[in-house]
């Protein structure tokens, strides 16, 4: 097991930057003559600025866009605003008020569905994982083998496809075209599951549970005030990945959903596209950017935890 | 359906890893059963051992009956049959299962529809996959070689398109290859290149490009982590040894990436077959995509009614043999890695 297994701590994130610190010196103290040369030098620079315009140019222009009228959209300069910097605030409120126009005043419910979905199946879905993870890093059963055989497995399954008998299942649970049909298939992560149990193995010290057994504590409360605190950066970690998965999802809302006041933002924005009358696109760029927004604060914030879950991902091969 | 037949070689052999380990671990505290079908005597320490597990084990096992294991199960049984109206006499709408055998999988596997929209996804994977794996590939070696300084703005930035959903990144794209609006279609028609991004022969092309926008990132991120795992030294004595730059990315880094990018590629290959959102909207935008231009959107559509024969039974056998399908070629595709290996 290498060390990038191990959920990062504060500090071994702090070492693994004094490292890249460390690797960034190495590499200019090279001897002159080993240095990589000028050319070198501006053909990497080069491709990886390329590379970056194209990941970054179609959200700098949905941005852009965001600002603009239909007319507008056809008419402006397509790499810069429609109006003069002074005049955007009167820009963006119009496309705001369009937008919400658009959606009959449901957009903040549709973010709002998205928060609830991403949130308590995250939430649910971690917790759940990581109580599996444990179980089958640090206890003998039966069964334990093939257990985890299947759910590995099950990461190679293409999802999508069980969407349509999950479906069924929910419709004749009555379940289907409810806030829980779209919840509870967000729940399970096999991935989830898989990292629960690295870190389980790797942060979970065996002497520690046996003091606590030995202290009479039992195991719901072992795990309930001791691993859990350990595997704490670990969940995390898991949460992010199941929270985005949620918030991406948009087969499994549209084979369950009908009533547009449950969508999520992506089920809602789609709806809009779909409309065969629609044609507000700077509106609807406007709503795609507030309906990432969530998203995209919570990885600038928590950017050391997926990088160690993409850590452990990068070794599991 | 079965999850036996996605079982690919990686995840056979950490399987049996945890088998051995269990296994091992089990011959030291507790004797083993002979082979005479004695019941093996276990100490009341051992069967606490085994409820605890089990007890923590439950909620995911639980939630993963309900959304894995019972769908699968019903998929199957419900592949063999069709909803057929009774209508006649009574001249209602009602609506039995009828029992039709394999029907259901003669229909998928006569179908030029569902053929169709399996080439087109195949011919996508054998684009989509491989480019984006040696762009991200690509990207991390250069990031990870520090020729540059300050790389940390590239890989956010790289990573960006990850946090955008697929419909949405979908979205933004079938606007920037609308003529009308598109800088890019204009950009270039400026310079006399005219480019029709939803022709029919370019359109496959173009959802390969909003795949590649959304994923590349994550994989390179993937591939840094790698990278960043090996152990310096061995750079050392590389350099020591006289080797350059380049010979350090090729003999060094590569080989130990390579596990990390077989993985990525066949979860790739597992995600491109199930093509869905990227066709689904360019549907509302080009009338050139049918309901059914690949099997996970027959799937949906046969589903939802919009094609025939529609229904559960239908439309699961078209899952069904898209799974296994996947299975195939995920087999195909371990089997081949594992020769390549060896030789």
């Amino acid at each position: 097991m290498t060390d990038t297994m191990k959920p990062r701590s504060r500090s071994s994130m702090r070492a693994a930057r004094k490292a890249d610190r460390i690797r960034e010196k190495t590499a200019n103290d090279l001897p002159r003559s080993m240095r990589p040369n000028f050319a070198v030098k501006t053909l990497t620079a080069v491709i990886l600025v390329f590379a970056l315009l194209y990941f970054l140019f179609p959200i700098y222009w949905a941005i852009l866009a965001s600002t603009k009228t239909p007319s507008q959209m056809t008419s402006s300069n397509g790499l810069w605003f429609a109006v003069p910097l002074d005049e955007l605030p009167d820009a963006i409120a119009d496309n705001y008020g369009i937008l919400l126009g658009w959606t009959r005043g449901n957009f903040w419910r549709w973010v709002g569905n998205s928060l609830i979905y991403s949130c308590v199946s995250g939430a649910i879905g971690t917790v759940v994982a990581v109580m599996a993870g444990y179980a089958t890093a640090k206890f003998r059963f039966r069964g334990k083998a093939t257990t985890i055989g299947i759910i590995m497995a099950a990461m190679l399954m293409p999802a999508a496809l069980l969407t349509i008998p999950q479906y069924a299942i929910f419709n004749s649970l009555h379940l289907d075209n409810t806030m829980l049909a779209v919840i509870i298939p967000g729940c399970v992560s096999p991935f989830g599951f898989f990292l629960g149990r690295v870190y389980a193995q790797s942060s979970v010290p065996d002497e520690l549970l046996e003091a606590a057994r030995i202290d009479g504590a039992s195991e719901t409360r072992i795990f309930f005030t001791i691993v859990l605190r350990l595997l704490a950066p670990a969940m995390v970690t898991i949460f992010l990945f199941m929270f985005v998965a949620a918030w991406n999802n948009f087969l499994l809302p549209l084979m369950m959903l009908s009533s547009d006041n449950l969508y999520p933002v992506t089920l809602g924005l789609y709806g809009m596209v779909s409309l065969a009358t629609f044609n507000d696109r700077g509106a609807l760029m406007m709503g795609s950017l507030l309906g990432v927004l969530p998203v995209i604060l919570l990885f600038l914030t928590l950017q050391r935890f997926w990088r160690a879950g993409l850590a452990a991902g990068s070794v599991k091969g | 359906m079965t999850t036996a037949t996605t079982t690919p070689a990686d995840v056979r052999t950490l399987h049996d890893a945890n088998e051995l380990e269990s296994r091992g671990s089990e011959s030291g505290a507790v004797p083993k059963a002979g082979k005479l079908g004695r019941r093996p005597r276990r100490s009341p320490a051992a069967r606490r051992e085994e409820r605890t597990g089990w007890m923590f084990m439950l909620p995911f096992v639980l939630l993963f009956l309900l959304v894995f294991v019972f769908p699968i199960v019903y998929a199957i049984y419900s592949s063999f049959f069709q909803q057929v109206a009774t209508g006649g006499a009574y001249g209602g709408g009602e609506v039995v299962n009828k029992f039709v055998g394999f029907e259901n999988f003669k229909y998928v596997i006569t179908s030029d529809k569902f053929w169709g929209g399996m080439g087109r996804v195949l011919i996508y994977t054998v684009i989509q996959v491989p480019l984006m794996i040696i762009s991200a590939l690509v990207l991390a070696m250069l990031i990870d070689s520090f020729i540059i300084k300050h790389v940390g703005g590239f890989r956010l930035g790289y990573f960006l398109p990850y946090a955008i959903p697929g419909v949405i990144a979908s979205i933004i794209w079938v606007y920037l290859y609308n003529g009308q609006i598109s800088p890019i279609v204009k950009g270039l028609a400026a310079i006399g290149i005219h480019v029709d991004f939803f022709a029919s022969n370019v359109v496959l092309a173009s959802m390969v490009n909003i795949t590649t926008w959304t994923f590349t990132g994550y994989n390179m991120l993937i591939f840094l982590s790698a990278l960043q795992a090996i152990p310096h030294d061995l750079y050392e004595a590389a350099r020591i040894d006289g080797a350059n730059g380049w010979q350090i990315a090729m003999k060094v880094k590569l080989p130990n990436v390579r596990g990390a990018a077989l993985l990525a590629m066949l979860l790739s290959i597992v995600g491109t077959i199930q093509l869905f959102n990227e066709p689904q909207v360019m549907h509302t935008a080009d009338p050139g995509i049918n309901n059914y231009y690949t099997p996970m959107m027959m799937a949906f559509n046969s589903s939802r009614g919009f094609l025939t024969p529609k229904g559960a039974g239908p439309s699961n056998a078209i899952a069904i043999v898209m799974a296994i399908i996947a299975g195939l070629l995920a087999m195909a595709y371990a089997f081949i890695e594992r020769k390549v290996n060896e030789s």
